[in-house]
């Protein structure tokens, strides 16, 4: 916090004092003041934005789950998918995005389509890795208890993924903003993607900067959820670290 | 009256000889330990023994051959492998609710038994918050509460600490004076082997075969001091002796 405080308060003044003009380098309290006039134009854009990349979170996250248990219970799928998989995380997005918008239009589709294509092989190789991350030794365990393959699954393999599952979260959730970006970017009606585009055609940095905070602040509101979903649905890790092996509070 | 038979059984991973030539026995309510050097296939038995992993010659329960489904074992592993996101009350009933079992149910059979387990007041903490005795104490209570036939205990104290591990060496002794469990202990701890066990059976190095079988003709309760204390020193003298006997590692040398 107060290193973004230290941040802005340097730009501030060197935008005020070096004599730069605010069509090249606003300062901070011009781009505020323009969000706050402009702040419907702003949250009108910002609601497809959001949209797109929740629902391209949601479809990335669907796919790499069924995906990851096909793949933990037939490992030979792993070679034969994994290659395609890493590909198409070296495609250029600048390249792919205009492409994607010229195959499937302006609407929500390609958004969509490009946020599940950044954050689906993240989220894939957390899950995959996470259910390898299950301690051998609890495997043999259900083994001799009598446990299936399933029911190993559920009991330990899943739970076991968890940490991995909401590392890969906090990353994916920050490409899946600029991935939805990006595409409306390439084109679209409304989102802040287009918003930031014909800000800087009209030579308004300070609104393409106050489109940045926007969006920002979106990802790290998403950071946050993910932070707070991670500490509702693991007590345990918290557990751990208040009292490591001590007896009980009574 | 044996309940588990071992008679000849060999197993080779890829062309390694694990175990070369395995035959025990484990009688009703007897506590018996595998004792050997790190590495020579101990935890290798129990894998066969559990279905894990599949070898030659003839193992048998109450009579009958071993076979996949036959659930008689339930198994204690090395570490006590308590799952972390499980609290303690529903860690140990893990076995019983993999049997079928409700978790109501489950829970009704296995919390009278924390007081006795010393981890009564722990039932609705996690794994991490208790210490290594503690932990060990409740994957037993998990282990025991499957009323399976036999115990399998794999080296269940190996990763304690030194006070911990006899701690929890003499509360298993007395545990076991109280139950009579039938158990089958791995452990490549002499001590530990003598103050626990009825037999002992002493494998070699890898091909593992059973060198020795000693009976630990000692009084329960097991003391440290006194004729018994010396009695034990003088036994465990003379398995350490089977162990380090130089003539049976240059036999097993390649």
């Amino acid at each position: 916090m107060i290193s973004v405080g230290l941040l802005l308060l340097a730009w501030e003044l060197y935008a005020t004092y070096s004599g730069i003009r605010p069509t090249i380098l606003p300062a901070p309290s011009r781009v505020f003041e323009q969000a706050t006039l402009n702040r419907e134009a702003l949250a009108d854009n910002a609601v497809p934005t959001i949209r797109a990349t929740l629902l391209g979170f949601a479809c990335s996250l669907s796919a790499a789950f069924a995906l990851s248990m096909l793949v933990d219970f037939f490992q030979p799928l792993r070679r034969a998918l994994f290659p395609v998989f890493i590909i198409s995380q070296t495609l250029p997005l600048v390249a792919i995005a205009p492409l994607v918008v010229l195959w499937f239009g302006f609407g929500l589709a390609p958004k969509i389509m490009l946020v599940a294509l950044v954050t689906f092989f993240p989220m894939l190789v957390a899950l995959v890795e996470g259910y390898e991350s299950t301690e051998a030794e609890i495997g043999q365990m259900l083994r001799a208890m009598g446990a299936g393959r399933w029911r190993i699954f559920l009991l330990a393999r899943l739970p076991s993924a968890l940490p991995y599952f909401f590392a890969g979260l906090r990353i994916s959730i920050t490409y899946a903003v600029v991935g939805a970006i990006f595409a409306e970017y390439a084109g679209a009606a409304k989102g802040l993607g287009i918003y930031m585009l014909n800000a800087k055609n009209n030579f308004r940095p300070d609104l393409v900067l106050a489109a940045v905070g926007v969006s920002a602040a979106l990802t790290l509101i998403l950071f946050g959820l993910t932070v707070l979903v991670q500490r509702l649905a693991m007590p345990w890790e918290r557990a751990g670290k208040k009292t490591g092996g001590t007896g009980p509070r009574r | 009256m044996s309940r588990l038979e071992l008679r000849h059984v060999r197993k080779a991973f890829g062309g390694l000889d694990v175990l070369a030539d395995i035959s025990l026995s484990v009688g009703a309510g007897e506590f018996v330990s595998i004792l050997g050097p790190s590495g020579a296939g101990k935890s290798t038995l129990f894998q066969l023994l559990t279905g894990a992993e599949h070898g030659e010659g003839e193992m048998s329960f109450d009579g009958a051959p071993l076979d996949d489904h036959g659930r008689h074992f339930a198994f204690m592993p090395q570490r006590d492998a308590l799952m972390p996101w499980r609290r303690i009350l529903d860690n140990t009933t893990l076995g019983l609710e993999v049997q079928g079992m409700r978790r109501q149910a489950a829970r009704a059979r296995v919390a009278p038994l924390f007081a006795e387990f010393g981890l009564a007041g722990f039932e609705r903490h996690f794994p991490a918050q208790l210490s290594g005795g503690m932990r060990q104490r409740a994957a037993l209570l998990r282990t025991v509460v499957q009323q399976r036939d036999m115990l399998l205990l794999d080296e269940p104290f190996g990763a304690l600490d030194a006070l911990t591990r006899t701690a929890m060496q003499r509360w298993l002794e007395q545990m076991w004076r109280h139950h009579r469990w039938t158990a089958l202990l791995i452990t490549h701890d002499v001590r530990e082997a003598v103050f626990l066990s009825d037999r002992i059976y002493v494998l070699s190095a890898r091909p593992a075969r059973i060198v020795r079988e000693i009976k630990v003709p000692l009084p329960r309760p097991r003391s440290l001091g006194g004729d018994a204390a010396r009695q034990a020193s003088a036994l465990e003298a003379e398995i350490l002796d089977i162990i380090l006997n130089p003539q049976s590692i240059q036999r097993t040398r390649p």
